[in-house]
């Protein structure tokens, strides 16, 4: 059976603070999905620190290295007109007209190509430059894990998220596991996402961090819900603030040691435990109602 | 010559306790300058309260925006952007900038025949220098889904040496952010040690693992502490192992403690709101080594 691509339910599970359990609720939802025979991919863009493969594992059956162009700049050619300088918005060019100098500082390359356009002189030519691996895993029939894995300091992990949701093709449901934070890797996940759900801690320093969460994606018009994850361990000022915004408080995960050893053990909790298993196939159908509202 | 060290704190994966560290080690100072780095999720303000004195606009970077008078709407510019956030829309094939896909790169704009693209600066973020107790604190706010967070931190950063400089402090204290790229190595290019805080789960080892290797990179001296050791006492025995092996001394394992949630609640540090708990003992103890303060 072929899926019309407008039933594809995509989802981004995302915070801006980091470890409020993010990878713990899209690794939990995704295995509740598979559960239900679900054609369902896990992607995680969580490129500079990936976590996903270290809960679910399955055979690799597609790998694609990750590249921008990086310019190469022939000193023979140039004529040390610096316009390439000029044109370059991110620095990269450094250009000693007197000493007859030119090069590029390789980690500041945003790979815009303003600098080919600009050179009348045919002195500059690209090569390619490694960001990163993106790999899929066959998890179970109809069940994949995709993963966004950048080289550790690549400068930004866009290129790399993008080209792991573009081989996320088809499920009937996507869970993206979002890189914390709000900014242009936050976005680059989100984007693509119907639904996004938020995991937040009831701390000062969730709170305030979801609060940058929900501001960013009420600019964007993302509709989103809200999981609060070790419940009982702060205070209450997370639930008033949900109630006074009218956000949907999807699912509470209470704080237990328990859940914390069985995650600390790589171990999915809804493997190990019946009544999570209903909470986390609760949580897929609230999620699955707000996303076709 | 005044000289000025540099002890950052960044962990990799979020949520380890950078922050709640940071704090405990900053209240334990004399006389300090805290640069929180965490541009994206700052959180150490709600702790130390900074009364500030400054703050600037940051521009991160530029969008482009199409004047649909002039455009001809030939599409030159489509075909150079790389980043693909250039479309053409509706029926009339208009074309229009994907605001979230615009690097600000600046080349349509050059090339454009007509002149009908012009670049607007994102000026929404911010960065502030303000009093706290026991020194300053320079911190800043990222506008949402604004990019160069890295440059936004590497401002905090020079922002940080210039007032410890003016204001005779020996130490500065950096909250870094959690991840390996542009923040977190702006985070900790030219600090004097780093305090890599980890946890001890099967995340937080594989975090530790690619944070330190980024930090040895820039041959920075590399410390581990174990936050909520007792959670899994085995990881941490793992993580010891690894660390051991690869001459990385873990200088600190601080128990799982609810004072430490219960200090946050309250926004205060741990050594401040539980000051003779044994984890305020154990950071005492952290803050003498990392700081070289026999007396304390």
């Amino acid at each position: 059976m072929t899926i019309n691509p407008a039933y594809i339910m995509k989802i981004a599970i995302a915070s801006g603070k980091g470890g409020t359990g993010k990878t713990f609720v899209s690794t939990n939802l995704f295995a509740v999905a598979q559960k239900e025979n679900k054609k369902v991919i896990l992607t995680d863009c969580d490129a500079e620190e990936p976590n996903v493969t270290e809960f679910i594992n399955g055979q690799i059956i597609e790998e694609k290295v990750v590249t921008q162009q990086l310019a190469v700049i022939d000193p023979e050619k140039c004529v040390y007109c610096e316009k390439c300088r000029e044109w370059c918005n991110y620095n990269a060019i450094i250009c000693l007209p007197e000493n007859r100098q030119i090069f590029l500082i390789e980690d500041l390359c945003h790979d815009c190509g303003a600098c080919l356009a600009a050179c009348k002189y045919g002195a500059i030519s690209e090569k390619e430059k490694k960001l990163g691996i993106v790999t899929k895993r066959l998890v179970s029939k109809d069940a994949f894990v995709v993963e966004a894995r950048a080289d550790v300091g690549v400068y930004s992990s866009v290129p790399v998220i993008n080209k792991a949701i573009a081989l996320s093709s088809d499920p009937e449901l996507l869970i993206m596991d979002a890189p914390p934070g709000i900014s242009c890797s936050f976005i680059t996940t989100v984007v693509p996402a119907c639904f996004v759900v938020l995991v937040t801690e009831p701390t000062p320093f969730g709170l305030n961090d979801l609060k940058l969460s929900v501001e960013t994606l009420e600019q964007m018009n993302k509709p989103f819900g809200v999981v609060v994850n070790r419940a009982g361990l702060g205070d209450d000022r997370v639930y008033s603030w949900l109630e006074e915004k009218k956000i949907p408080l999807l699912m509470k995960i209470p704080f237990d040691r328990n859940i914390a050893r069985i995650y600390s053990q790589n171990l999915l909790l809804v493997n190990q435990d019946k009544d999570y298993k209903e909470a986390f196939r609760t949580l897929l159908r609230k999620i699955e109602r707000l996303c076709t509202k | 010559m005044h000289k000025v060290k540099e002890i950052a704190i960044l962990s990799g994966k979020g949520g380890t306790g950078k922050t709640s560290l940071a704090a405990a080690l900053i209240t334990l100072s004399q006389h300090v300058v805290v640069a929180d780095c965490d541009v994206d999720a700052a959180n150490l303000h709600l702790v130390l309260e900074p009364d500030n004195y400054h703050q600037e606009p940051f521009v991160t970077g530029h969008k482009a925006v199409i004047n649909h008078e002039s455009c001809i709407e030939c599409g030159l510019c489509m075909d150079y952007c790389r980043f693909h956030a250039i479309e053409r829309r509706n029926t009339e094939g208009k074309v229009f900038i994907v605001e979230t896909s615009c690097d600000g790169c600046w080349l349509c704009s050059r090339i454009c025949p007509e002149k009908a693209i012009k670049m607007v600066p994102s000026d929404r973020s911010r960065w502030f220098v303000g009093n706290i107790k026991n020194g300053k604190m320079v911190h800043a706010r990222l506008a949402p889904g604004e990019e160069n967070s890295g440059k936004l931190v590497s401002v905090v950063r020079e922002q940080a040496r210039k007032t410890a400089e003016s204001s005779g402090a020996k130490t500065i204290i950096i909250d870094g952010p959690p991840g390996t790229g542009c923040a977190a190595i702006a985070s900790l290019a030219g600090a004097n040690c780093v305090v890599v805080v980890t946890e001890p789960t099967g995340s937080g080892l594989h975090d530790l693992k690619r944070i330190l290797e980024l930090a040895g990179r820039f041959q920075i001296k590399r410390y581990v502490v174990i936050n909520k050791a007792d959670l899994n006492q085995d990881m941490t025995d793992q993580i010891s192992l690894w660390c051991n092996k690869e001459n990385i001394p873990v200088i600190g394992k601080l128990p799982f403690d609810p004072r430490m949630v219960h200090a946050m609640v309250q926004c205060q540090s741990i050594t401040a709101w539980a000051p003779d708990s044994e984890t305020s003992s154990i950071i005492k103890g952290l803050h003498r080594y990392l700081t070289g303060d026999k007396t304390e």
